[in-house]
């Protein structure tokens, strides 16, 4: 049972500005939302930049309870999830809550919560031996991330399949990979999907330092995020989330919903290659790209905007731009593929969901984002990157790719709705 | 709609880290004796917090089963499922080389807390010492995804790659997702979930769980289905299955351990047991109605067992509502009991044990249970001889997800 999924609504929590409007207008202007950390004091990192979300939990209706004690990345999930279901027009009352399900994205889940609390049972990472008397009593809700589709489900009524995936930073593209084989398979109807982060905590920018991966760029960080630029030097961290409303398509005409568009295909295969290292070659990323033309029965040549993982790591952007031309072979090259890293960071789980809802608006507005930042080229990156300037394009199919640590790699295709001229 | 027959996901390997076994086989000897292993914590920095019970996986050697290299970036956890992955493989005979076709062989695991104890060390580097200090395995260590990467690029497995990162029914929607995946025309998915939540600072998230035991004693700490029923215990490990299109299987002459017939999955919110029973109810009809399976045909039923009163009336009260009449008469166990519930990993064991009670003839025990005060036919003291067709395994998470799975024996060729 191949079932028809359409995407109906999209509600996003970017660095930049809360809810698609502004999400979208940071997009299409290309102004980054890159700076200097302020959710902590990152004296002594390498990195010490991010894009951050200046967002406020009583401002977008979150009640007061939940401002003070669900933790960061699940009020975003919320707030995004309010936007996408009042967008779609669905009345989740009138839904049969048995065919309503919840997937969604999350790399790193709890942790700021979790290191928050760390330090203070650890008496400032002074004991092995814990003292759980100075814990938050609700501290179990940041200890696994299914607290996140939990949260989510409640709020809006689901009692379907609902997930919490966590394949790094494929997260989202996966969460709504996911949620579309839900829908296909015939398992639900109705599926909130998307993803949520917010990772901008000591240990998690410690980690990346060890490594390195993060662009030590601290005084400019409006121009730090440079992906395929050859002056690129590592990701900028960012937070955020997107939600999605999928919807089993013949359900979403019965409502007479307005259908932004279709997901014609989802795919993902592992690297087996190091848990975050990335082969130049890109092979399994294009094998990815390649299954999801194949579910679409789509040729190469009918994609007209890639939107890259482009993270602006050295090795990452090579092996994408290796991917892609690998499944589109020449058309590659008259291919538009942009990274909005460049502009709202890179948030590890939440990006693919971020990504994905670009996607669907660059769909709507009939728009490609660019890639903020980009100036000097890099010999092994040749394809059009849609540098600093959106770009108006005629548009029917759209992928949106990703990395991930552990050697994911994933693909959604997004296509336009069945029944516009083609 | 195309005429060709679907293709079946089957068991063909399973590999088991346990408290109560380092081995499918040593697993098996010790449900189906139904011998209890819940013992006082005896892990480092763990004495003086008020959970003093848990099934631990003791005398693992890390070591014999996994390379160094892999051991110096990976969390307990890791260790566990890999070591459960290579047990897996070798009992289905695929050995640990990368496959002819490596997109033809995927990973998935479920994962509830990720690498506390490896976090745990960072943290305190961090804190106590400097960001300088944090060393770089922890950006692999210790999140959800780690053991489904490790297992991917230690054999070359390039297939579909999942995590799902749910609640404890989480173990059963990994189990789904990958014959889900060996339906649309993945060849083999190595699959399962281990978890390694008995590290201090793990523990002292886990406080907050109101279902969580904190009865001193072992063998009264975990008694699901009684008058006594107190929370349940904690447990670290896992199971690790290869799950494999039933043709391929056949085509390399292995043996046909059992068929993922049906999944079911449902919400219905954190805590609220009594809820539990409509969505578990829901979840077994749909996991039947995948299986093409009628009540009747339930042999067996590994039952979550959480050991919260409301939680195991809701248990059996959904059974009655989904399986009708025979829910009095289908043998019901809850092996666990003797091991904990290692989160995620706790319905995988449980799906270990239905391939193993199938095989065996024999309904393991539920230990340390005497005195059933619910309306089920509980299997206590003894394992119970029974020509066992079909499984029901059911899980309920913490935060709110019911599942239910049908096993089936290897040898029932019904579609």
């Amino acid at each position: 049972m191949n079932r028809r999924v359409a995407v109906t609504g999209i509600g996003v929590v970017a660095p930049g500005g809360t809810g698609t409007a502004a999400f979208w207008n940071l997009l299409s202007e290309g102004r980054t939302a890159t700076r200097g950390i302020t959710l902590f004091d990152p004296a002594g990192l390498r990195s010490r930049i991010a894009a951050e979300c200046d967002f406020d939990p009583l401002a977008h209706g979150l009640d007061p309870e939940l401002s003070l004690h669900a933790d960061r990345y699940i009020q975003f999930a919320a707030v995004a999830a309010g936007e996408a279901v009042r967008d779609s027009g669905l009345d989740t009352a009138a839904e049969d809550p048995w065919r309503v399900g919840v997937s969604l994205g999350s790399a790193v889940g709890g942790t700021t919560r979790l290191e928050h609390d760390y330090v203070l049972v650890s008496a400032g990472g002074q004991r092995w031996d814990v003292d759980h008397r100075a814990a938050d009593p609700k501290l179990h809700l940041a200890f696994s991330p299914s607290t996140l589709a939990s949260f989510v489900a409640e709020r809006f009524g689901a009692r379907g399949p609902v997930q919490t995936v966590s394949t790094g930073c494929t997260s989202g593209l996966d969460a709504v990979g996911y949620a579309f084989h839900t829908i296909q398979e015939g398992r639900a109807d109705v599926c909130i999907a998307g993803a949520s982060d917010s990772p901008i905590s000591p240990i998690t920018m410690a980690c990346f330092d060890a490594i390195k991966a993060t662009s030590p760029d601290n005084d400019d960080p409006e121009h730090a995020s440079k992906p395929f630029d050859d002056r690129r030097n590592g990701f900028v961290m960012g937070e955020g989330a997107a939600v999605l409303v999928l919807e089993e398509y013949e359900h979403a005409r019965a409502r007479g919903a307005h259908v932004y568009c279709e997901i014609g295909g989802y795919a993902t295969f592992g690297n087996a290659y190091h848990m975050t290292g990335l082969t130049g070659e890109g092979l399994e990323m294009s094998r990815a790209i390649d299954s999801t033309l194949d579910q679409a029965r789509l040729d190469p040549t009918r994609i007209d905007y890639v939107n890259a993982h482009g993270s602006g790591t050295r090795q990452n952007d090579r092996h994408e731009t290796a991917a892609v031309k690998r499944s589109l072979g020449a058309h590659a090259y008259d291919t538009p593929m942009s990274s909005i890293k460049s502009m709202v960071g890179h948030s590890l789980g939440a990006i693919g969901a971020i990504e994905v809802a670009a996607c669907v608006l660059a769909l709507q507005h009939q728009v490609v984002p660019p890639t903020a930042n980009y100036e000097v080229p890099d010999p092994e990156c040749d394809l059009d990157y849609v540098p600093r300037t959106a770009r108006p394009r005629k548009l029917r199919n759209v992928l949106s790719v990703g990395s991930g640590f552990g050697g994911f790699q994933s693909a959604v295709l997004l296509t336009e709705p069945a029944g516009r001229t083609r | 709609m195309s005429t060709e027959q679907p293709k079946r996901a089957v068991v063909t390997g399973v590999g088991v880290i346990a408290p109560n076994g380092l081995s499918a086989d040593t697993y098996w000897k010790s449900v189906q004796e139904g011998i209890g292993v819940l013992d006082r914590i005896t892990r480092e920095g763990c004495e003086h917090l008020p959970l003093k019970v848990a099934g631990e996986v003791r005398s693992f050697d890390a070591s014999t089963l996994i390379e160094d290299r892999f051991l110096v970036q990976t969390d307990r956890f890791s260790h566990y499922a890999m070591a459960a992955a290579s047990l897996a493989l070798d009992d289905a005979g695929l050995g640990r080389d990368a496959p002819e076709d490596p997109f033809s062989v995927g990973v998935v695991t479920a994962a509830g807390s990720g690498g506390g104890e490896f976090g745990q060390r960072e943290l305190q580097k961090l804190w106590g010492q400097g960001s300088k200090f944090v060393g770089p395995y922890q950006s692999i260590a210790w999140f959800y995804a780690a053991s489904t990467g490790q297992i991917s690029i230690r054999s070359g497995f390039k297939g579909p790659c999942g995590v799902v990162a749910s609640d404890e029914a989480g173990g059963l929607d990994a189990l789904a997702h990958a014959a889900r995946a060996v339906r649309r025309g993945t060849g083999a998915v190595v699959v399962g979930a281990a978890e390694a939540p008995l590290a201090p600072y793990s523990m002292v998230c886990q406080l907050g769980y109101p279902e969580l035991s904190t009865v001193e004693e072992p063998d009264r700490a975990y008694r699901p289905f009684t008058a006594g029923a107190s929370g349940f215990v904690p447990a670290e490990g896992g199971a690790v299955l290869v799950v494999e299109d039933e043709d391929r299987a056949r085509d390399r002459g292995t043996a046909v351990r059992a068929v993922v017939a049906g999944h079911g999955a449902t919400f219905t919110g954190a805590s609220r047991w009594a809820e539990s029973r409509e969505g578990l109810a829901r979840a077994i009809r749909v996991a039947l109605d995948e299986a093409g399976c009628a009540p009747e045909e339930i042999d067996v039923v590994f039952a979550d067992a959480l050991g919260v009163p409301e939680a195991d009336r809701a248990e059996a009260l959904a059974l009655a509502d989904a399986l009708g009449a025979h829910a009095a008469r289908v043998p019901v166990t809850a092996p666990k009991t003797g091991i904990g519930r290692a989160y995620c990993g706790a319905p995988v064991l449980d799906v270990a044990a239905a391939v193993l009670a199938m095989e065996h003839g024999l309904v393991p025990p539920t230990p340390n249970v005497f005195d059933v005060c619910h309306d089920i036919d509980l299997v206590v003291s003894r394992a119970r001889p029974a020509d066992l067709r079909t499984a029901l395994v059911l899980s309920r998470g913490l935060m709110g997800s019911n599942a239910a799975l049908v096993v089936r024996r290897g040898d029932e060729t019904a579609r």
